[in-house]
């Protein structure tokens, strides 16, 4: 083994055990949960869905933990990332796998495409959550499962709304919700893994056009409740995105069966 | 045969589309048969990028004879801006206004259209033009992430001016928070010449707290799905068109206003205080309607209003739902400034004292005095009091205040020797009115008096009372007991018994 490659892998396993002692994972139940999209069996029905346990990590990755990762998988690095896997701004404001240590690390790392997040999640044992896990754990509140019957808890989220995008994100690290997840609400869009299961049609008014809903039926969309436009806006942005895509405002968070579960 | 002359009449109306394009028809007329209205066939000549302007003014007019490709980039824009004087508002815009960018284009024009959305935007946006013709007007072509650009082209068919607004999920909180603006397709002729053209459009907008509620506001879905808004503004902000912003012209100008109304709830009543709409493209359509005071704008809808500016001062736009206007914000001013036209409007000529009947400080006096009578105490000087007040409400406006009456209209009560004639003569005259020729202190007079029913007989006294005892009468005293026997004798209307 040639010396140089010798010493990327013992700094990148040297890497790799730093991102692996970051990761934080926090066990949410699961169970009965009625989302804003529709999950009948047939396309535009409403009914329960069923969420199987699971482990979420508590904060979005980080750019530390993602430029940990960019060393350990040169492939994904901006220069070398394939077109049809990222889009030209892909990491445009780094991490680059060589930048030092510094300011700026806790923030969350934002500017990556669908595959490179799931790349990371993989690389850790985990991958991106589905839409109906990301959406029951960002239902809870410091002291509920589900809190979103509270004008409270609907307001927070829109406040995020109601603020033009900061230049640059805040720190990951918000106040735990009751499952001691932080910052699903306020700092970031996230990935979800079927981030284009969800919407279909750009124009939203459409929905429920049959033509659409032969090809996707969880396309339909209905607000039946009214309240629930606070996360519909949520919906509407993934659903604009191509999974090679990357926003400034839009980083991920990984997900992972809990141990034993052989799914 | 039937169906060669449906055929022929088929060609003949969309041949009538094009009354007014000599120079089109030779081009055009091969095309014509397939096409559908309003095409004129291929753009040509080099793509021309479209100059859009920010509300509330209007690119200039197209001077175009052929139909091209016309390049529109439109870039959405979030950002905070002042709704109010000190209240911060998060707009999504159509080119960093609200309204949006002005488009103009031509009749016949093929448009490329690129939406771009400012990567430093949270939001997914896109455009529905009502000017399109197309599924969704264009929303599902061009839904765009943050950092993203859609492109999309169509063919302007129609002419008129037309609303353009995002139809991104959820739809109304896109429009309440500013994403609307127009786009005028001017017919291939272009329109007759004007002074000034300006761009105005109403928005209701839903804001946490109340109207002027200082600091950063945020939507409130709650009231909007109410249709229970905080503003209503031309132009999104309050002030937006007052003060040094007011749109100007001079006397003698003419004025088209290209005036849309994005919603997204509520209709616009839009009126211009003190000026007529010479006419109106009422709901933005081909026909014109003339002499319009208020012309109704839907939401999602436009229409193109023009008039002369005749004479000169401020002219304030309103929603004429008014509350909507001095308690929503709906108010823009249109300055005008020139030489005054007395013949067209002379300004104030005349202030006087209008005092309605029985206004209000006058009561108490004759509240005193049913007072007094009613315990058997009235005095005089009571009955002159209230005779004053209720001479005031009702008999001065004729007989003039200080009794000198109006020569040859109105006989003077004051030294009157009708009156001091015959004082029981007197009391009828309320009573029962007087018609016809009298002479008063030499003066004749040939009027109608009504009969004053609505005074009852303690009314009465204390009026004749008042008149006695004023303007150098004779003086002496009319009691309730006289007028009601004279009331009860029914006897015969004071005629003009002559003197």
């Amino acid at each position: 083994m040639p010396r140089a490659t010798a010493r990327t892998l013992a700094i990148a396993l040297a890497a790799t055990c730093v991102a692996a002692a970051a990761a934080d994972y926090a066990r949410l139940p699961g169970g009965e949960f009625a989302s804003v999209l529709p999950q009948g069996a047939t396309p535009g029905s409403s009914a329960v869905a069923r969420i199987a346990p699971f482990e979420l990590r508590t904060t979005p990755v980080t750019r530390a933990e993602f430029r940990a990762f960019l060393v350990l998988h040169p492939d994904w690095r901006r220069a070398q990332a394939p077109g049809v896997f990222a889009d030209a701004a892909y990491l445009a404001d780094g991490p680059a796998a060589d930048d030092p240590p510094g300011a700026g690390d806790a923030r969350p790392v934002t500017e990556v495409s669908w595959f490179a997040a799931q790349a990371f999640c993989e690389s850790e044992g985990g991958r991106l959550p589905t839409w109906l896990e990301w959406e029951s754990a960002a239902a809870a509140d410091a002291t509920r499962a589900d809190a979103r019957a509270d004008p409270a808890w609907r307001q927070r989220i829109l406040s995020w709304y109601a603020q033009p995008a900061a230049a640059t994100p805040a720190d990951v690290g918000g106040a735990p919700d009751v499952h001691g997840v932080r910052d699903l609400h306020g700092l970031v869009w996230e990935w979800v893994d079927d981030f284009n299961a969800l919407f279909v049609a750009g124009d939203s008014r459409t929905q429920g056009d049959p033509d659409t809903l032969r090809f996707c039926g969880a396309g339909a969309i209905s607000l039946a409740d009214r309240d629930n436009y606070a996360v519909l806006m949520r919906v509407a942005l993934l659903s604009s995105l191509q999974a090679r895509d990357t926003l400034r405002s839009l980083g991920f968070r990984c997900a992972r069966p809990l141990p034993g579960d052989p799914r | 045969m039937r169906l060669r002359l449906q055929s022929l009449r088929g060609t003949l109306h969309r041949a009538s589309a094009f009354i007014g394009l000599a120079a089109l028809a030779a081009l055009a007329a091969p095309a014509l048969a397939a096409n559908a209205p309003g095409d004129f066939g291929p753009p040509q000549g080099e793509p021309i990028h479209a100059t859009l302007t920010s509300p509330p003014f209007v690119p200039p007019p197209i001077h175009r004879s052929f139909p091209a490709k016309v390049i529109v980039d439109l870039e959405v824009v979030e950002k905070q801006m002042q709704i109010s004087e000190g209240v911060n508002y998060t707009f999504w815009t159509f080119g960093g206004t609200v309204p949006g960018s002005f488009i103009r284009v031509r009749q016949g024009d093929t448009v490329e259209f690129h939406l771009k959305n400012d990567p430093a935007n949270k939001m997914a946006h896109n455009i529905d033009l009502h000017g399109v013709t197309g599924p969704g007007g264009g929303a599902a072509s061009s839904f765009t992430a943050p950092g993203h650009e859609s492109k999309f082209t169509f063919k302007a068919l129609n002419e008129g001016i037309y609303v353009y607004h995002c139809a991104t999920a959820p739809v109304g909180m896109h429009i309440a928070n500013g994403m609307y603006g127009l786009i005028l397709v001017e017919p291939p002729q272009g329109m007759p010449k004007v002074d000034h053209e300006y761009y105005v459009m109403q928005g209701d907008f839903y804001t946490g707290g109340k109207y002027r509620e200082k600091g950063d506001q945020p939507f409130d879905m709650e009231k909007a799905i109410d249709e229970r808004p905080t503003y209503v503004l031309f132009n999104g902000a309050e002030g937006a068109l007052t003060g040094d912003k007011a749109l100007k012209a001079k006397v003698g100008e003419t004025v088209r206003l290209f005036v849309g109304n994005g919603g997204p709830n509520l209709v616009s009543s839009f009126h211009v205080i003190g000026a007529i709409f010479d006419e109106v493209r009422f709901e933005g359509g081909t026909n014109i309607q003339k002499n319009v005071q208020t012309t109704l704008i839907p939401a999602g809808g436009a229409a193109i209003a023009k008039f002369r500016t005749r004479v000169p001062g401020s002219y304030v736009m309103v929603d004429h739902s008014i509350f909507r206007a001095f308690n929503k914000g709906a108010l823009a001013i249109l300055k005008v400034e020139g030489q005054e036209d007395k013949t067209i409007y002379s300004g104030k000529e005349l202030d006087s004292v209008y005092l309605g009947d029985r206004a209000r400080p006058n009561l108490d006096a004759v509240a005193k005095a049913t007072e007094s009578a009613r315990q058997g105490t009235l005095s005089l000087q009571d009955q002159v009091k209230a005779g004053e007040a209720l001479f005031t409400g009702t008999c001065s406006v004729c007989h003039q205040a200080n009794g000198a009456g109006l020569a040859g209209v109105f006989p003077p009560l004051a030294k009157s020797d009708y009156l001091a004639a015959d004082v029981k003569r007197a009391i009828t005259i309320p009573l029962r009115g007087l018609t016809g020729k009298i002479t008063v202190n030499g003066t004749p007079y040939d009027s109608v008096m009504p009969p004053m029913s609505q005074l009852n007989d303690d009314e009465v006294a204390n009026i004749l009372t008042y008149v006695l005892n004023s303007w150098s009468n004779p003086g002496g005293r009319v009691s309730a007991d006289e007028v009601k026997q004279a009331r009860a004798q029914g006897a015969p209307a004071a005629t003009a018994s002559g003197h």
